[in-house]
């Protein structure tokens, strides 16, 4: 099926000719998940039928204590200057944005009465504007009503450079104002597809202006609030104590009936992910662990105790080779791997083209990840609405040798290809990491039998990950021939996920490696694509170019797709915990209770 | 005497300024970067973490730094945390009560075998018990606590289920069910570094004792019909105890300073782990502030062991 009988179809449950369910249903017919095939509707106006929510506790409270574990406890409350997803968590507990992702990437609201659509006027029809109506009767903990203020104000707040939030990316460049008391309107400068990246999610938690107004700028560090936050959320603050402890009870005037299920929370924080998977899996001490970041070996045996089960929740992570396009060995004006340069071996597609057949990925994912690493041809792997169905990947050792061999790389008297005086010799860089090491072999073997020699290096992950301009070791510089890593998704549209092909994001000297192409490939194509995505404001459309930039990096060779990631966490097993891969862990507390 | 402290105190100063200095650039000169998980996120644009570099000053060359926090610190000032924007005697004050009861608790249940066992071990030497207790002290001392912590763990908390493994300092209960939760989750750390702080006290005290026990002023004392209870504690242990005492002195810091190791492995939110995760952080302010807290400490507690020693040993003059 084409774009237009697409399009023909979504005009026909819009004229109500045929229901959602056949539509949904044809579509299943075509391949497609029922989520994508909402997705579709829902991006073209058409009202989203609610994710029925599986919520059973017909009273507010009477659950008990729910306790969670976090192995690196939240370090400040303010999600507006949440260094890690752990602070944002720790916020999340009390504070609440206007929507929020659920699992399949669709929009969820919170503090909004309703999804703004095309259809319900919400959303301009360039891209250039939203109007959220707000839900009317929420009560901040302290008892003052919410209101439009409110939204207006944090994103001035975030907006603002003395603040310091990491957030203002966000609120930088929009414009909120005030419609009537419950409505608030967002313009964007220019016509922007995905609208909803202020306000909602873990960037979007609203603050209440009557208690942060006085500390908006440079004052902001000095806000009592910051440490004692005082939200909309389904849990009131009680104690908090940086990295270790926070503490909740149950908020009884909470906006949604016969929730929140427990009586108190408590988020604890502190030690290694492996014990806390004990706790949760094995002992029961605690009820919810956070990111269990433990080799699924060791997670499947926990799980035999009976006691809790690991959840797998699919999400935008995903573990992949670079390949170098530039020279990483000569200084050119004063700059290794200058974006002037030629990769002496890796700038022959064909070795590209072989290596790529040298990666073992399902041995991988067998032997290694398990089920917290599944085999991928592609490096944008979720919201299904943008997974090419077109690539695949194959290990084949004996093509790769031929391909290799075709190019003109023929073997030495060491076994090792040779081509006009160049031994095909790559040095593969990652961070010291366990499951990286033994990945890093399995490609060392199969590149050796394939008459590549490659030298493994590892740098510490502080080192690698870090921004440190004086450090030639880093990720960002990329002073080698090939390297690996995890790259992440947080946000369910792929726009700032698939800039690190596009040739104005070259990492360099010049922008202190701080660009998003650290293989400094490139490709007129792919660039022409995605500044027309940009402004794309047909999701149909747009998730197309999503689908062909994916397969144009892929087909280019630039970067090795290994396995994506999608996060584990542990619960017991009577525990009912909606989780989402496009939100925090805790985006849903409202609706966890315990089966008993 | 007077002068003699005031002479240990001046030394102590440019001490505590090298000692700060070295600790500073060090820190300095350190991979990474407070702000690093934000540079890796790509939602956030790189100008935020350049921003907030520039606003907590850390693009500053190295010696206008360490005297900004240096004049800071003399002035009271502790600075903020750079990761939880808190001011560091907060954090420091909030951990601090918990690090003093579970390392203070397992420095007493250390003593309270250490002497016993020394004593008895020394007044009958190479007897069973003694070459019993020697063994198990080695063992102690020798066994690494992240082994041990991680063995009581596997066979209390998960074998037998009888103790919690994770340290909780606020616990929701009231009367006597508080002090029994928070007794239950203390066994397993105290013992752990107890044991552990016994097995080398053990030999210390054995050593000292057997030291004191041939001297003639003991063979004098027995031969005046004196009972062996009397010898051993009134003659015999006073005087052996005051190596003993230097040591437990200059141990004291370590009750400020926490157990890393421990501290991590039972999740007792204490110094130690405030330090690690600060360190893995690279949150300078509370990274310099604990340390230099804590060697402050030890050159006070040198001093305190040396005055001590003075005044249990008349035979040392301060002259």
């Amino acid at each position: 099926m084409d774009e237009n009988g697409l399009r023909g179809l979504i005009e026909q449950v819009r004229v109500k000719d045929i229901s959602r369910k056949d539509f949904i249903r044809k579509m299943i017919g075509y391949g497609l998940t029922v989520p994508m095939a909402s997705q579709l509707l829902m991006s073209s106006g058409i009202a989203q039928a609610q994710t029925a929510s599986s919520y059973k506790p017909t009273k507010r409270g009477g659950g008990g204590p729910l306790k969670t574990l976090w192995w690196q406890g939240p370090t400040l409350l303010n999600p507006h200057f949440a260094v890690g997803t752990k602070d944002q968590e720790g916020s999340r507990i009390f504070y609440e944005p206007l929507a929020g992702w659920d699992n399949d990437g669709n929009l969820v609201p919170f503090l909004a009465a309703e999804i703004p659509s095309t259809t319900n006027g919400g959303l301009s029809r360039d891209g250039k504007s939203v109007i959220w109506k707000l839900k009317r009767n929420v009560l901040w903990h302290d008892g003052k009503p919410f209101t439009a203020d409110d939204v207006v104000f944090t994103a001035a707040y975030a907006a603002d450079p003395a603040t310091s939030a990491v957030t203002i990316g966000s609120y930088k460049d929009i414009k909120v104002t005030k419609i009537d008391s419950h409505t608030v309107k967002v313009e964007f400068a220019k016509p922007t597809p995905y609208w909803a990246d202020p306000l909602v999610g873990n960037l979007g938690m609203i603050l209440p202006k009557h208690l942060f107004e006085a500390y908006k700028g440079a004052k902001s560090r000095e806000a009592p609030n910051n440490l004692k936050p005082v939200g909309t959320g389904p849990y009131k603050f009680v104690d908090f104590k940086p990295g270790d402890m926070v503490r909740g009870v149950i908020n009884n005037d909470y906006h949604e009936a016969n929730r929140p299920y427990f009586d108190s929370i408590e988020m604890k924080g502190g030690g290694d992910a492996v014990s806390a998977a004990r706790a949760v899996l094995q002992t029961g001490e605690f009820d919810y662990a956070w990111n269990l970041q433990v080799e699924d070996e060791l997670l499947l045996r926990l799980e035999q105790g009976g006691k809790g089960r690991t959840n797998i929740v699919p999400g935008g992570n995903i573990e992949f080779i670079q390949l170098n396009m530039t020279d990483p060995w000569t200084e050119v004006d004063g700059e290794r791997a200058n974006s002037k340069t030629k990769h002496p071996i890796l700038s022959d597609i064909a070795v590209r083209q072989a290596l790529n057949m040298l990666v073992d990925r399902d041995g991988v994912q067998k032997f290694i990840y398990g089920r917290t690493g599944v085999a991928t041809a592609n490096f944008l792997n979720n919201p299904q609405r943008f997974v090419s169905k077109n690539t695949k990947f194959e290990f084949n050792i004996d093509k790769a040798s031929a391909l290799l061999e075709g190019a003109g790389w023929k073997k030495g008297s060491d076994g090792i290809r040779v081509k006009d005086g160049k031994r095909l010799k790559l040095v593969f860089q990652t961070s010291i990491n366990g499951p990286r090491q033994k990945t890093q072999q399995i490609i060392k073997q199969a590149a050796q039998k394939a008459g590549i020699d490659m030298e493994l290096k590892s740098v510490t992950g502080s080192v690698y990950f870090s921004s440190d301009p004086a450090n030639p070791d880093t990720y960002t510089k990329f002073f080698c021939d090939v390297q690996m890593y995890t790259t992440t998704m947080p946000q369910p549209d792929p726009e700032k996920f698939m800039d690190q092909y596009c040739s104005w994001e070259f990492a360099t000297k010049a922008n202190k490696w701080q660009g998003r192409n650290n293989t400094r490939w490139s490709s007129p194509e792919y660039d022409a694509t995605y500044t027309a995505a940009q402004s794309e404001m047909d999701p149909v459309k747009r998730a197309a170019m999503f689908i062909k930039m994916n397969e144009l990096a892929v087909a280019g060779v630039c970067i090795i797709p290994v396995v994506y990631r999608p996060r584990t966490s542990g619960a017991v097993n009577n525990l009912v915990a909606p989780l989402s891969g496009w939100d925090n862990d805790l985006w849903l507390l409202k609706d966890w209770y315990r089966n008993t | 005497m007077f002068s003699y402290i005031l002479r240990r105190i001046l030394i102590a100063v440019p001490s505590l300024l090298g000692i700060s200095f070295v600790l500073f650039s060090v820190l300095a000169l350190a991979p990474g970067d407070p702000f690093g998980e934000l540079v890796n996120n790509p939602n956030i644009p790189a100008e935020v973490a350049a921003a907030l570099r520039a606003k907590f000053g850390l693009d500053d060359p190295l010696m206008v730094r360490y005297w900004n926090w240096l004049s800071a610190m003399v002035q009271g000032d502790w600075g903020f945390s750079f990761i939880s924007r808190v001011d560091v005697e907060t954090l420091i004050m909030q951990r601090l009560p918990i690090t003093l009861l579970v390392i203070g608790s397992s420095q007493i249940l250390a003593l309270c075998i250490a002497i016993p066992v020394g004593v008895y071990a020394a007044s009958k030497p190479y007897s069973l018990f003694d070459q019993v207790a020697s063994t198990l002290a080695f063992i102690g001392f020798s066994l690494p606590t992240f082994f041990t912590g991680i063995l009581l763990i596997l066979f209390f908390s998960i074998q037998l289920d009888w103790l919690p493994f994770v340290y909780r300092a606020d616990i929701a209960e009231t009367g006597w069910r508080f002090y029994w939760e928070h007794l239950k989750q203390m066994i397993m750390p105290v013992t752990v570094l107890g044991l552990f702080q016994a097995g080398s006290w053990t030999r210390y005290v054995r050593s000292a004792v057997l030291d004191v026990i041939r001297l003639d002023y003991v063979t004098t004392a027995r031969s005046k019909g004196l009972s062996e209870k009397v010898v051993i504690t009134k003659h015999v242990l006073r005087n052996a105890l005051i190596p003993v005492v230097t040591l437990v002195a200059l141990q004291m810091p370590a009750i400020f300073g926490g157990a890393i190791v421990t501290e991590q492995i039972f999740r007792v939110p204490g110094i130690g782990s405030l330090i690690i995760s600060s360190m893995l952080a690279n949150d300078t302010p509370v990274i310099m502030a604990v340390t230099f807290v804590f060697s402050a400490l030890v050159i006070a507690c040198n001093l305190l062991a040396d005055i001590v020693y003075g005044w249990l040993d008349p035979r040392i003059s301060f002259a």
